[in-house]
């Protein structure tokens, strides 16, 4: 079946629906899901959104911007970030507009909280920056945007797992979608499509991440000849729940929150003494990992204490009522008299399809942008978070550059034709599918997906080494050669999720060899990217963001440079 | 330890009816219902279709009958469960296959009572002013992530579905009390209608069954008090 609109939206969390928002008054808009809208792992975001409002105490955006470069060790192009840090402020307000019922302070104004790495006069101390609604702020952001879409009669196909991207002549040109109700596939041919399909924390073990979090976007552009950009960062946040990975809020630490080692000593003290427990979480990730290393992990055991019980119980209960949901329910622990049990789980991953300001994407060391496509979010690098990204700015970059994304397609649709389709569109998307079904072999992708989130989580994550690195990519050259043979026993048409699942683990195991070999490649440590052999950042060789291409003889590295605009490079500390 | 986890089964490729069918999996007891339904769909039978995403109650992907009643898979320990646990699709809905059922008319009922802000004129430069008391009057029914496991428990729904249902009524509980909207004359219009709030006869199953905790009876109550007293 094919399906003609002047754009496609594939995702439907923050960034994918405020880009179709701003499309849906003008052209004729879709947004393709592989879930229902509202299950998106926006949804998941705790904390806040960082914007200079100023509403508690003085602030700028450019205190924003330059802890947002100084968070992303000065890895961020600064021009994206001015751009992020000063819009950040009218997308606030837009979404209060929309209806977001942000928690409020005494005289009416949107409450803002600290959180980690958030200063005021350029690094001498915290400030109340992060806006929220409780500790539901992703949740409210969601909700209301898939309300604005209702009111603005976006077009929506739920369930619609898209499984190619069409690119030809250097041309986007649509997407394929498997619909998951039967099992059919589906072209989508438009002037433009906009990638906004999250991250990709699936490929680690313990991870903050949903199970839709498999990186289809990414993979799929890649697959396509768009390079990935600075994929060897990847965040860990220091306060996941232990072994389960769920995230506890660094607005906990904002409200005043501490991390104790087994002595009971509060360590960030030693490690950042100005900004002690909302130092940015690359650091705080490594001082867990470190301080579990030399012994000091409770019990021995690899996690530490997320103390809040010097706190009133009713911050606890009104500020951050749902992690305190989490914390009852899944450890039985009330945090209101004992400390929770956390340790570092994978987050975020900084990199992604390279983009320009208005979301476009570019494709080599000169910014030449693909036209018609767009990416935004998570699976998007602008690069607004360098490095190591700042507490809150993933909302802040899904809101700003979404808008941006949905503006500038708004308008690039209104001046180009429909390109035509490539002959037999279908036909790869069609094989890929038949190939997974027909295969009858013993290997399942079950024990692939294990092995590939065991190998990441130890020898790819808060702590690196060339030696750790090569048995990631030795052990991934294993498992492709495995996932060619693999094979999915169930043959139905309708809600075939063991088949999509399947698909999600191939996207998975592409972009795990991306990371490795650039964090292979990169010989320095600079924010989330940790190389115990090469333990210092290195400006003179590695200023540059890595760009990674699928090649028929496997991956090419490239760099770009970081554009610098007013914060020269400085030692990072807190 | 180990648990039989009794599971309501239907392809509609393969089955004629919906049949029951069992599996034993070892487990710690503090690992999620959502868990042992991985561990089954993993390592005993691929086929075994239901939905999910973040795994912790955020979502609203995986809700379900339980043991008898409506809960969130992945909020649901083993340990609280017991070694024989019943799992079924929700109710009210068509099942499309094993525990997935077709939502798109409980999509459908929350659209219609208009799920968002509806306020005229131009927006301040800043933000519009709501004091905490004002924004704690609809506090609760904000966390409402569209599950569907109140709708799905309430035996007027069951009896008929053209009932505007729990949920739908939540929501328009969450616009009505924000001290911004101008919709809330056009809204209790809607929810005054036959097949609206007053089918609700205080069952308060939809209460027990909210995984949020949200006093889903006494909002529905909040908007009968408004329609009858006129007074917001």
């Amino acid at each position: 079946m094919t399906h003609q609109f002047d754009a496609v939206v594939v995702g439907a969390g923050g960034a994918g629906l405020w880009a179709a928002l701003e499309l849906s008054g003008t052209a004729n808009t879709a947004v393709l899901s592989k879930l229902y809208p509202t299950r998106s792992h926006t949804g998941a975001a705790q904390g806040g959104i960082g914007a200079a409002l100023g509403n508690m105490e003085e602030d700028h955006w450019e205190w924003h911007a330059f802890d947002t470069v100084k968070g992303g060790d000065y890895l961020c192009d600064q021009d994206a970030v001015e751009v992020m840090c000063r819009e950040a402020i009218d997308t606030v307000y837009e979404l209060e507009h929309r209806g977001l019922p942000f928690s409020r302070t005494e005289d009416g104004r949107i409450a803002q909280r600290p959180f980690g790495g958030h200063s005021r006069e350029f690094g001498k101390g915290p400030v109340r920056r992060s806006c929220y609604a409780a500790d539901r702020t992703g949740h409210m952001i969601l909700q209301t945007l898939y309300q604005q879409c209702i009111k603005n009669q976006v077009r929506f196909f739920d369930e619609f797992h898209v499984v190619d991207l069409l690119i030809e002549e250097n041309v986007c040109r649509g997407v394929i979608a498997y619909c998951l109700a039967d099992g059919t596939l589906h072209t989508f041919r438009a002037k433009a499509v906009i990638l906004a399909t999250g991250g990709c924390g699936r490929m680690f073990r313990i991870t903050s991440n949903a199970y839709a979090l498999t990186g289809d976007g990414m993979a799929l552009a890649y697959r396509r000849g768009v390079p990935l950009e600075d994929m060897e960062f990847f965040q860990f946040h220091p306060t996941g729940i232990y072994k389960m990975g769920i995230l506890i809020t660094e607005g906990a630490r904002g409200e005043g929150g501490v991390l104790r080692n087994a002595r009971g000593e509060r360590f960030m003290e030693r490690y950042a003494p100005t900004m002690k427990d909302l130092a940015p979480r690359d650091m705080i990730s490594r001082f867990i990992y470190r301080e579990i290393r030399e012994g000091r992990g409770i019990d021995g055991q690899d996690y530490v204490h997320l103390d809040l019980t010097h706190l009133p119980a009713e911050t606890i209960e009104t500020r951050l009522p749902d992690i305190t949901d989490f914390v009852r329910t899944y450890l039985g622990v009330d945090p209101v008299s004992q400390p929770i049990p956390v340790q570092p789980t994978a987050h975020y991953v900084m990199g992604g399809i390279p983009t320009d300001l208005d979301a476009r994407v570019v494709i080599d060391e000169k910014n030449t942008p693909l036209p018609g496509l767009y990416a935004a979010g998570e699976c998007a690098c602008v690069s607004v978070h360098g490095a190591n990204r700042l507490g809150t700015n993933s909302l802040v970059d899904i809101l700003v550059f979404g808008r941006r994304a949905g503006k500038h397609a708004a308008s690039y649709v209104r001046e180009v034709e429909l390109p035509p389709l490539p002959r037999d569109p279908q036909a790869r998307a069609r094989a890929e599918i038949e190939r997974l079904l027909a295969n009858t072999g013993d290997e399942r992708p079950i024990a692939i997906r294990d092995e590939l989130r065991r190998v990441m989580m130890e020898d790819a994550g808060v702590v690196r080494t060339g030696e750790s690195l090569q048995r990631v990519i030795e052990k991934l050259g294993e498992l492709k050669e495995r996932y060619a043979r693999v094979g999915v026993r169930d043959q139905s048409k309708q809600f075939n999720t063991a088949l999509l699942e399947t698909v999600e683990l191939g996207y998975l195991l592409e972009l795990a060899e991306v990371l490795a070999k650039s964090a292979f490649a990169r010989e320095e440590s600079r924010g989330a990217h940790y190389r115990e052999d090469f333990p210092n950042r290195n400006d003179t060789e590695w200023l540059r963001h890595t760009l990674a291409y699928r090649t028929e003889k496997g991956i090419e590295l490239r760099y770009k440079p970081v554009t610098v605009t007013t914060f020269p490079p400085q030692e990072r500390k807190y | 330890m180990r648990y039989t986890i009794r599971i309501r089964r239907f392809n509609p490729e393969v089955d004629q009816r919906p049949r029951w069918q069992e599996f034993t999996v070892e487990m710690e007891p503090t690992d999620r219902l959502l868990d042992a339904l991985q561990e089954i769909k993993e390592h005993q039978d691929e086929t075994l279709a239901f939905r999910r995403s973040c795994a912790h109650g955020i979502c609203g992907s995986d809700a379900m009958i339980i043991n008898g009643i409506n809960r969130l898979a992945c909020k649901m320990l083993l340990k609280d469960l017991g070694p024989r646990i019943t799992v079924e699709p929700l109710r009210g809905f068509k099942v499309l296959r094993d525990l997935i059922v077709d939502m798109d008319s409980f999509f459908e009922q929350y659209r219609s009572i208009k799920p968002y802000l509806i306020k005229g004129g131009e927006p301040p430069a800043t933000e519009y002013r709501q004091t905490p008391a004002e924004r704690a009057v609809y506090d609760d029914t904000t966390k409402c992530i569209l599950c569907a496991a109140c709708t799905t428990s309430c035996p007027i729904f069951w009896a008929n579905q053209t009932f505007v249902g729990p949920a739908a009524l939540v929501n328009a509980h969450r616009f009505i009390f924000d001290s911004r909207d101008e919709g809330a004359e056009e809204r209790l219009e809607i929810v005054n209608k036959r097949m609206g709030v007053w089918r609700c006869r205080t069952i308060f199953n939809c209460t027990d069954a909210c995984p949020r905790g949200i006093g889903v009876t006494k909002a529905i109550e909040d908007l009968k008090r408004a329609l009858l007293y006129k007074k917001l």
